[in-house]
């Protein structure tokens, strides 16, 4: 085998060759880093013209980045130029820092050059909001559009649409873009006008609405001719930031069911918020982003989504507040003794879906196998379910020893709390209950 | 003791079992060729036969799905240490169960093979997801690996589909093949000799295309500029990218 004179199609001028190309990246990248959505899922575009790029089946990550977040897409700003003066936000207008602009070509060729290596799904693409939003929605939709139908580039693309843009680009960008998303930004309109008063919540639900119009719209003409054109076809994203503002998990949730119940509306992120402002008084003086408490934050909704949690089991009038120290699904369940402990041999999924301890996988395996005979706890312990947590809220083949029922609700937090405390507070993004 | 002696091939390992029904013996141990064979061991040596193999394929989809089927192929390409017994194994109770034994998840050997079967999906998914191309100065798109199964076959649609208007070559340096792909078709190759690049994981400077080195540092720059320094967590980093990785990964230099 030879390394030989293969040509491959595709020949490029390299305006990467122009030295000032760093410096962008290295702006524009900076200023994007605090948008979290990484993922690069739920959308399944093959390589039909064999152009470049497919966007089939699950988002990939291609690297980790020292904070251990996933790195799937070029995640970059068009400009960290901006009119706006959000105060969560270190683009903002007031704020004396070096600014400067991608061509569109610019970007174009990133994302390509970039994806040809493997580094990335795709391009997520925001913005700082020049001139007015539809100047910069245009400049982003021609992006996206450039990248399809002159590059065949068939690679995930991720567009952020500006609040305030009309319907009329939020619909050519959707032509093109597999996701679109809109930041709610804040929990509750006071606190957005507070911190954010450039902005209210019409100008970010208006185009949520556009999107999810053009969504069901587009999925109609499918069902009528098979070309009709997609229209973001993974849906929208929104994102809230967490600790910023007064608000409490409760609203915060709530805010996230009612999105969820939205038909486009796929995923919802939280991001702790990272003072990057710190002479502006309106926000919270922290000393650490509240890792902790977002990260319960995405176990809650992972409750919602996959374990068929109704959010108000999880936060209500009465807790307003997730737990910090246990996870919300064992917190549910120690407040909830009344429905255990639960036969692993004879409950329905639902209930086993239930237990601390047991996730999907784990309840799927348990359900499959219970029908070839009777399961014991050495064959759950071997099915991967943690027995240290679960062993309070089952009975199995064997007679059941200490359940929630002998040691009690408050005893169990405690043992199940211990250890932890001697963990360190970074427990990044772990879901593991 | 009675071995029976195979082709390292899955074909090869289905005639083999095939020959077991067939002939009513029962071997101690069913292995490849390459391994040595110890003293005073009888030996029987299954020839290769895609008709004897596709009618253990026949008799198992009586009782499985298709997607366990291909479940028994991937965990054969784990290759770890004597996978023909539990393969055989999981293959008999299925044979000689009333409906199969698929999702009987309490058997040793389903759970067995589950967790082999995930392990080996894993590391395909870590070869798509830290294969790096290094563009060659002859335009094509070069990367090694060392994966711990023998995943590329699991990885080649997965490379074609996306890059196909360039010219690739994934390779593995452990088993001394890989894919190529010419803009026509995916084929298997191996270098005659050992290159340079098969142990340090990278090409030298003088063989890049002369954009190469620009487009590696924007990358490096790129995950520089987007990591949050208030966040920082090595642990989690190396949790989800292994150090064993980083030898092929532009950004870990
Ligand atoms: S609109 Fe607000 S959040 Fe967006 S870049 Fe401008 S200042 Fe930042």
């Amino acid at each position: 085998m030879k390394l030989n004179l293969l040509l491959t199609e595709h020949s490029f001028i390299f305006a990467c060759m122009n030295p000032q190309i760093f410096d962008k990246l290295k702006l524009l990248a900076e200023a994007a880093k605090f948008d979290v959505s990484c993922a690069s899922s739920g959308t399944t575009r093959s390589n039909a013209q064999k152009g470049i790029g497919s966007a089939a089946g699950w988002g990939v990550c291609h690297s980790f980045t020292e904070d251990g977040r996933c790195v799937s897409l070029l995640k970059i700003m068009l400009t960290n130029y901006c009119i706006y003066d959000c105060g969560y936000c270190a683009n903002r207008r007031s704020n004396d820092i070096p600014r400067t602009t991608f061509s569109v070509s610019e970007i174009i060729e990133l994302t390509i050059e970039f994806y040809r290596r493997n580094y990335i799904e795709g391009l997520f693409l925001s913005s700082g909001i020049v001139r007015n939003a539809d100047y910069t929605m245009e400049r982003m939709a021609r992006v996206a559009k450039d990248l399809r139908t002159i590059h065949r580039y068939n690679g995930y693309i991720h567009l952020k649409t500006i609040p305030g843009a009309s319907r009329e680009l939020i619909g050519e960008a959707g032509l093109y873009a597999d996701r679109l998303s809109c930041n709610v930004e804040l929990p509750s309109e006071q606190s957005l006008k507070f911190i954010a008063p450039d902005k209210d919540y019409q100008s970010i639900y208006r185009p949520m609405h556009y999107i999810q119009q053009g969504f069901l719209e587009s999925k109609e003409e499918k069902k009528k001719f098979r070309q009709a054109p997609r229209f973001a076809p993974a849906g929208q994203s929104t994102q809230m930031i967490i600790g910023a503002s007064p608000d409490d998990d409760n609203r915060i949730l709530h805010l996230a069911n009612a999105m969820y119940q939205r038909p486009a509306m796929r995923r919802v992120y939280y991001s702790g918020y990272i003072p990057v402002n710190t002479y502006d008084n309106r926000l919270p003086a922290l000393t650490a982003p509240p890792l902790v408490r977002e990260n319960r934050l995405y176990q809650a909704d992972w409750l919602m989504r996959f374990y068929h949690f109704k959010v108000d089991e999880i936060v209500n009038e009465g807790h307003p507040n997730l737990d910090l120290d246990i996870d919300p699904k064992l917190a549910w369940a120690l407040r909830n003794p009344q429905f255990f402990p639960v036969d692993v041999n004879t409950a329905d999924y639902e209930m086993i879906l239930r237990v601390p301890g047991i996730g999907t996988k784990s309840a799927q395996l348990i359900v499959a196998s219970r029908r070839y005979g009777n399961l014991s706890s050495e064959h759950l312990r071997k099915m991967g379910i943690v027995m240290k947590r679960a062993k309070y809220f089952i009975t199995c083949r064997e007679l059941p020893l200490f359940t929630v029922q002998e040691v009690k609700p408050e005893r169990i937090r405690e043992l199940l709390t211990l250890p932890a405390k001697k963990k360190k507070d970074a427990e990044g993004l772990m879901l593991n209950f | 003791m009675l071995y029976f002696i195979y082709d390292y091939t899955f074909e090869g390992l289905l005639t083999a079992i095939f020959d077991i029904y067939n002939r009513k013996v029962f071997p101690d141990r069913i292995q490849g060729g390459h391994l040595p064979v110890p003293l005073f061991t009888e030996t029987y040596t299954v020839v290769s036969d895609p008709e004897k193999a596709d009618r253990v394929i026949e008799g198992l989809k009586k009782k499985i799905s298709r997607q366990a089927l291909h479940h028994l192929f991937i965990c054969y390409l784990s290759e770890i240490e004597n996978i023909e017994a539990s393969l055989f194994r999981y293959i008999r109770k299925t044979l000689e169960s009333p409906s199969g034994i698929e999702v009987n998840f309490a058997d040793e050997d389903v759970l067995f093979l589950s967790k082999i079967y995930k392990k080996v999906q894993n590391e395909a998914e870590r070869v798509k997801q830290f294969v790096r191309f290094q563009k060659t100065a002859d335009g094509i798109y070069l990367a090694i690996m060392d994966p711990l199964y023998n995943v590329l076959p699991l990885c080649s649609d997965f490379f074609q589909d996306r890059y196909a208007d360039q010219s690739w070559l994934v390779y593995d340096s452990r088993r001394n093949y890989g894919l190529f792909y010419d803009l026509r078709k995916t084929e298997v190759v191996h270098f005659d000799q050992p290159i340079r690049p098969l142990q340090t994981g990278k090409m030298e400077d003088e063989h890049l295309d002369e954009s190469e080195i620009a487009f590696q540092r924007l990358w490096n720059d790129y995950l520089k500029a987007i990591t949050i320094r208030e966040r920082k967590n090595l642990r989690l980093q190396r949790q989800f990218m292994p150090k064993r990785f980083w030898k092929y990964l532009t950004e870990k230099q």
